[in-house]
C-alpha cells in the first residue's frame, strides 16, 4: 500500500476550540508550539512554514504563514500562505506536502488559526447585486437553508427522520465530551435535542454547527527524515484531495441560487468526488477505512458524508448511525472527535484539526475516544466556490 | 407596480411572470443568474449569449423554511413583524437546472413534498421590494 508519495506526521498540536477573545496568532502559536514539542523538532529546524489564512482579521489573514513564523520567532524558513475557504488547511498541507517530495525542504510546520465574530455570518455591507452571497441574503437564504434542504431531501427520498438527525447529534456529544480540545463537552439526549428550535424545517439549533476560535498546527517531514530521528513508525499522509468541482453541479451549493444547467453535460456530485480522488491517490478502498472526520455542519450533512466517502451504500447512512456503526466501538466510527458539532468551525484551522484527530487515533493516543487498532483514516470537507479537501492518514 | 429586488432578474408580467436567464449559443447551456461573457461547461468556448425566459413551472426538489429574521442584506421594516416564510429548491424540466425561491406567503413547509408541481408568481419581500416565489399548483407527481 505504501507509495514515495507519502509524507511522515511527527507532531500535531491544537489551542483548544471556544470564545476566548484572543488574536489568532496567540491561538496559533500555542498550538504550534505543542505540535513541536510533540514532534521532537527543534523550531530553528523547520524549513518550512505553510500558513491557512483566515478572512476575519484584517489584511488577508495578516499573510498567515509569515505572521505565525514572526511570532515563533524569525528563523529565515521558506514561507507560504493558503486561502481556500474550509479547505484552507488542506491546501496548506499540500503545499508542504509538494516542498518535501519535491526535495526543497525536509520538514515544515502547517498552520491555521481563527477568530470568529459573533452570531451569524454575514456578507460586507453594501448593494451589491452582481455578488452571489449579497443576493441569497437579500431573498432571506442563509447558510442552514442550504443546509436543511439537503436534509429534508434526504427525509423525502431515503425516508431519514429528524430522530436520525438527533442521533447524530447525541453520538458526536458523546464522542466530545472528554475531548479537551472540543468546545461544548455536554452530552445529550435525543429528547433534549428534540426540544430545541426549528431554525430552519428540518433541522433544529442542536443540528447545526457553531463558529469558534480554535487552532491546529501539523509538523510534517519526508519519510527519510523521520526515519532518521526515530520516527520511522510516524502515521503518514497517504493522500490529500484538493480537487474542484466537475461542471455541472448537481446540487444548489452556497451561496448560489441555482444549479448549473445540466443540458450540455451531465450533473456531478462535488462532495463524492473528493474523496474518491484521494481514495485513487493512495490507492486505498472505503472497505480499508477505520475512522472517518467529516464536516457536520449540520447533523444530516454527517449523513451525506458518510455516503460521499462510500462507507455505505446512497440512502443507507441514517440506518448505520440507527446500528450504533458510526460510534466509537463500532464498525465505521465517524466524527470520534465529537466534529463540528463539539468544536464549532474555525475555518482556516479545521480541516487540519481533523488531521490532528487521525493522528491521535491512529497512533492509539486518543483516550476515551479511541477507535480499537485504528489503521486508516480519512477526512472531509467542504467549503464555499467549490473548495474542498478529502485527507487520508495510515500507518 | 412596485419595483424589482433585482433589476433584469425577471419579467415584470404580473400574470405569468418568468426568471429571465442566459443560454450559451454554442452549447445551449442555460444560466440563471444570466451568464453574458464565457461559458462555463469545460467542453464549450461559447462567448455568444440569447437571453431567454425560463420556464415558469417546475418541481419541488426539496423545501425549508426560516423560522428567524435573515441577516442583513434582507430588510425587515417593522423588525416585531417578522412572519416565517417557506423556501423551496425547484427542478426546471427543460433547462436541467434547480432554483431557489420563497414560497408565496400562507405556505408551510407542511404543504410542501418533493416532486409537487409549482409556479412562478411575483410576491413582494416585507420591504415591498418584487421578488420571484413559487407556488403550489398540483399534487405531488
Amino acid at each position: 500500500m505504501s507509495t514515495n508519495k507519502d509524507i511522515a506526521i511527527l507532531g500535531v498540536g491544537m489551542h483548544p476550540w471556544g470564545k476566548w477573545g484572543k488574536s489568532f496568532i496567540d491561538y496559533g502559536v500555542v498550538a504550534a508550539r505543542a505540535a513541536l514539542a510533540d514532534s521532537g523538532v527543534n523550531w530553528r529546524d523547520v524549513q518550512f512554514v505553510s500558513g491557512a489564512a483566515t478572512i476575519r482579521n484584517g489584511y488577508p489573514g495578516q499573510v498567515a504563514g509569515a505572521t505565525f513564523a514572526q511570532a515563533l520567532g524569525w528563523q529565515g524558513a521558506q514561507v507560504n500562505t493558503s486561502y481556500a475557504a474550509c479547505a484552507s488547511g488542506s491546501q496548506a498541507l499540500a503545499a508542504a506536502r509538494s516542498k518535501i517530495l519535491s526535495g526543497e525542504c525536509e520538514v515544515a510546520l502547517v498552520i491555521g488559526s481563527d477568530t470568529t465574530p459573533k452570531g451569524f455570518l454575514k456578507p460586507a455591507p453594501g448593494d451589491r447585486p452582481d455578488d452571489p452571497d449579497w443576493v441569497r441574503f437579500r431573498l432571506g437564504i442563509t447558510n442552514p437553508t442550504y443546509f436543511a434542504l439537503y436534509a429534508r431531501r434526504r427525509m423525502e427520498m431515503y425516508g431519514d427522520t429528524q430522530a436520525d438527525f438527533a442521533l447524530v447529534k447525541v453520538k458526536n456529544a458523546e464522542h466530545g465530551f472528554n475531548n479537551v480540545n472540543a468546545r461544548y463537552r455536554k452530552k445529550f439526549t435525543a429528547e433534549e435535542v428534540a426540544a430545541s428550535s426549528i431554525v430552519a424545517d428540518p433541522l433544529r439549533l442542536m443540528d447545526i454547527c457553531a463558529v469558534s476560535d480554535g487552532a491546529a498546527a501539523i509538523i510534517v517531514s519526508s519519510v527519510e527524515y523521520a526515519k532518521k530521528i526515530g520516527k520511522a513508525n510516524a502515521p503518514r499522509i497517504a493522500a490529500i484531495s484538493t480537487v474542484t468541482p466537475t461542471f455541472a453541479s448537481a446540487l444548489v451549493e452556497m451561496p448560489d441560487i441555482a444549479t448549473d444547467s445540466a443540458i450540455a453535460v451531465p450533473a456531478q456530485s462535488f462532495r463524492a468526488a473528493l474523496p474518491r480522488k484521494a481514495y485513487e491517490e493512495a490507492g486505498i478502498s472505503p472497505s480499508d477505512i477505520s475512522l472517518a472526520e467529516v464536516y457536520d455542519l449540520s447533523t444530516a450533512l454527517e449523513l451525506d458524508w458518510i455516503e460521499d466517502l462510500q462507507l455505505c451504500a446512497r440512502g443507507e447512512a441514517a440506518q448505520l448511525v440507527r446500528e450504533g456503526a458510526t460510534k466509537v466501538g463500532g464498525r465505521i466510527p465517524v466524527n470520534a472527535s465529537g466534529g463540528l458539532a463539539c468544536f464549532g468551525e474555525a475555518v482556516p484551522a479545521q480541516a487540519l484539526a481533523q488531521v490532528c484527530e487521525l493522528t491521535w487515533q491512529l497512533r492509539g493516543q486518543a483516550g476515551d475516544r479511541q477507535v480499537a487498532d485504528a489503521k486508516v483514516g480519512i477526512t472531509a470537507n467542504q467549503g464555499l466556490f467549490g473548495h474542498g479537501s478529502s485527507v487520508i492518514v495510515k500507518r | 407596480m412596485s419595483a424589482p429586488v433585482l433589476e433584469g432578474w425577471f419579467t415584470l408580467d404580473a400574470g405569468a411572470p418568468q426568471l429571465l436567464g442566459s443560454r450559451c449559443v454554442a452549447c445551449g447551456t442555460y444560466y440563471f443568474p444570466k451568464l453574458k461573457t464565457f461559458c462555463r461547461n469545460p467542453d464549450c468556448a461559447g462567448e455568444a449569449f440569447e437571453e431567454v425566459p425560463l420556464s415558469r413551472t417546475g418541481k419541488v426538489w426539496s423545501f425549508t423554511n426560516a423560522v428567524y429574521q435573515p441577516p442583513e442584506p434582507y430588510v425587515q421594516v417593522d423588525k416585531d413583524a417578522f412572519v416565517p416564510f417557506a423556501i423551496a429548491a425547484v427542478e426546471l424540466e427543460k433547462e436541467k437546472m434547480i432554483v431557489l425561491g420563497q414560497v408565496v406567503a400562507g405556505v408551510g413547509v407542511e404543504s410542501l413534498k418533493a416532486g409537487l408541481e409549482v409556479e412562478l408568481v411575483l410576491e413582494p419581500l416585507s420591504d415591498g421590494k418584487l421578488t420571484w416565489k413559487w407556488k403550489p399548483t398540483g399534487a405531488a407527481k
